[in-house]
């Protein structure tokens, strides 16, 4: 989970990491009460979790109460490559920026291992100075086991080459800044710019953090930080029945088993769209090793409530659960989803294959529900699913 | 013949008196798998019966081996006591350790993974997140389904699970050296390198069938390991082409991270060192069996 800067920087701050006082406000006018209490100015800063935003003029200074008022009102509604500003930080105005730095952890996949990465030329897209000058981005692993120390902040220091004068204080924000990685099981840490002001301070003046949802047991404080309002309501309805659903753009609805077999799934009935006016897969839908009946009902409800949906593909291997307890699944949640009310009028290609198959596509045959059709090879699945989404 | 796995193998099982370890216990020994413990320091000195095979509980790793000579120990320890799981199984240096738990912290597994590396490699991890593997007709160490397919000369190696079990089937005749999961996590034990090399190394393996899905660099990694150092037919199959920038695709690792982790990057790059790369799981399937019978 990707979090907005005023929530990074909350994490800074409880970690020890140095920041500016700020406060976040969804109204203009509460931009009044906030930029007294932090002097009289401020810098107003749309809250999107998206890059570019200061060039986007997403990012205004106010220089009176009154003005944060105004300048929080353009700001508030603006959109930001696609991102509406729902909210806006006040950040007390920093002292002049004499120098720009960057600063991050994240997990380097390939080595297996952290990685500190940091550059005295911050303040820019760090992606374009690993392009253009990679010289200026030191790389150092950092040991999971071990961790930041006090040594190996010296070494990330002495490897950027940070000047001698603010050494010791990027050392320590290196230390609490590991800490706040550590200790919010994030994925990724990032201070840019990690900015030397005129008085001689160094502060984490914009941030990132990326949170693992794996560590939601121990994280019981991450809940909160949610963005409930931009979640698609259909995301949001299958995350509430614990289903591992990705809304995609496409027509034809999927619900598989297994996270490869259901992605595999998707771009097999991509290919089969080609041949049917383009159609593409609705959506991502795991419902995992289990496939019980009321599982499957739940997915297919998630599925059946998409708009965009005009027919829908279930893909299924019967691995440790048997087809038959997988197609008796499918037969009950469709009586449980017309018990309710619901309006099943979708057509439905089922395929199964893989433990005790021939007992399922028998249980399938024999119900002979109207909208359920069987095609027993995935490929051949895939295009009848496709034929009937571009057919409506 | 097989890799990293055989009727030889003497395995245990952490966390075997929960749900979930009960229930593959069961079908691990129905697979003929000489499994000769369990692990639950709570219950140490009890025993439990699965179908008239009574399976000793141990207090720890250590004394299982110890008490057994066990090579091999197969986690199905939840999340939050995955880590210190796998640290004691590293401790004990059981050679191999094949954890099945979804759902562990990247920290978490990122920790002991660095631990292993600390302890000089002496257990190989397989997974996080993983089915586990399969050598047909010899032994099952997780939860790979173990009448999809018999011995065979095909080996697999797949960060997906059902899509092990797709592939397993389509060429259920002709059958597997071995089956490897290697789990959709982004930090894992063993990678596709570290299996291809071993069944480039088993003479009983003809050719090998490589799964890939988005995410990090596996697979171009696996692509020049391929180049410099496989003789044998690969045939690979990446899934994922679809899937949007900057969404988690059911596994924890299977996010495309701006333009890192695209399918076609790693089908190109898979291609480039000679695999043929099917379209679909199907055509995969055709693939080798071409190379086979061709």
């Amino acid at each position: 989970m990707d979090l907005f800067e005023y929530q990074a920087r909350d994490l800074f701050a409880k970690h020890g990491v140095p920041v500016l006082a700020g406060e976040v406000i969804d109204t203009p006018e509460a931009a009044r009460e906030v930029t007294e209490r932090l002097g009289g100015r401020s810098v107003v800063k749309a809250q999107v979790k998206v890059g570019g935003r200061g060039k986007a003029g997403g990012v205004k200074l106010a220089s009176s109460p009154d003005d944060a008022v105004e300048k929080a009102g353009q700001i508030l509604g603006m959109d930001i490559k696609g991102h509406t500003v729902h909210k806006v930080m006040l950040a007390e105005t920093a002292p002049e920026i004499a120098e720009e730095y960057y600063v991050s952890y994240l997990l380097d996949r390939t080595n297996r291992t952290f990685l500190a990465m940091a550059s005295v030329e911050g303040g820019m897209d760090i992606e374009e100075v690993a392009a253009t000058k990679p010289e200026a981005l030191a790389k150092v692993p950092v040991d999971a086991h071990e961790g930041v120390t006090e040594e190996k902040a010296a070494e990330i220091v002495a490897a950027a080459k940070f000047p001698a004068e603010v050494a010791d204080q990027v050392a320590d924000i290196l230390v609490t800044l590991w800490e706040t990685f550590v200790k919010e099981d994030a994925l990724l840490v990032e201070v840019n710019p990690l900015a030397k002001v005129a008085d001689g301070r160094v502060i984490a003046l914009d941030g990132k953090v990326s949170l693992d949802a794996n560590a939601d047991f121990r994280q019981p404080e991450h809940e909160a930080l949610e963005d409930k309002a931009a979640a698609n309501p259909l995301e949001a309805a299958a995350k509430a029945k614990n289903l591992n659903y990705v809304k995609l753009d496409g027509e034809v609805g999927i619900i598989g088993n297994g996270a490869g077999l259901v992605m595999s799934t998707l771009d097999v009935v991509a290919y089969a769209g080609e041949a049917h006016g383009g159609v593409k897969p609705a959506n991502f839908l795991d419902i995992g090793g289990g496939a019980s009946a009321e599982v499957m009902a739940n997915g297919l409800e998630i599925i059946l409530g998409d708009p965009d949906v005009k027919s829908v593909f279930v893909n299924v291997f019967g691995g440790i659960t048997a087809c038959d307890e997988v197609a008796n699944g499918i037969v009950q949640a469709l009586e449980l989803l017309k018990s309710k009310g619901e309006d099943v009028n979708k057509p439905l290609v089922v395929r199964l294959d893989g433990n005790n198959a021939e007992l399922g596509r028998k249980i399938l045959s024999d119900a002979n529900h109207p909208l359920v059709q069987r095609v027993d090879t995935m490929d051949g699945a895939a295009d009848k699913a496709a034929e009937l989404a571009a057919a409506k | 013949m097989a890799i990293f796995l055989t009727k030889e193998s003497k395995v245990i099982v952490q966390g075997m008196t929960g749900a979930t370890g009960m229930k593959h216990t069961k079908l691990m020994l129905g697979d003929g798998t000489n499994i000769v413990g369990g692990v639950n320091p709570r219950k140490a000195g009890t025993s439990v019966d699965f179908d008239g095979t009574s399976v000793p509980v141990f207090g720890s790793v250590a004394e299982a081996m110890e008490k057994t000579g066990a090579d091999v120990s197969v986690l199905f320890v939840p999340p939050a006591f995955a880590k210190a799981a796998v640290v004691e199984a590293i401790d004990a240096e059981i050679p191999l350790a094949v954890v099945i738990t979804e759902g562990i912290a990247v920290h978490d597994s990122a920790a002991f993974w660095a631990y292993a590396k600390a302890k000089g490699n002496k257990t190989r991890i397989i997974g996080p997140n993983c089915p586990g593997l399969i050598t047909p007709g010899q032994s099952n160490a997780g939860i790979i389904p173990g009448d999809i397919t018999k011995p065979g000369r095909i080996g697999l190696v797949s960060k997906s699970g059902t899509l092990t079990y797709q592939m397993m089937y389509e060429l259920r005749d002709i059958g597997f050296s071995s089956a490897v999961g290697i789990g959709g996590d982004p930090v894992i034990g063993t990678t596709h390198i570290d299996a291809l090399a071993a069944f480039e190394a088993d003479p009983e393996t003809e050719l090998i069938v490589m799964i890939g899905e988005i995410g990090g660099d596996a697979e171009e990694r696996a692509a020049d390991f391929i180049k410099a150092n496989v003789t044998k037919p690969v045939v690979g199959y990446v899934a994922g082409f679809t899937a949007p920038e900057g969404k988690t695709m059911g596994h924890a690792g299977a996010i495309v991270s701006g333009s890192s982790g695209t399918a076609q990057a790693k089908k190109e790059a898979l291609e480039a060192a000679g695999v043929k790369v099917g379209k679909t799981p199907t055509e995969t399937a055709k693939l080798a069996r071409a190379i086979l019978e061709g």
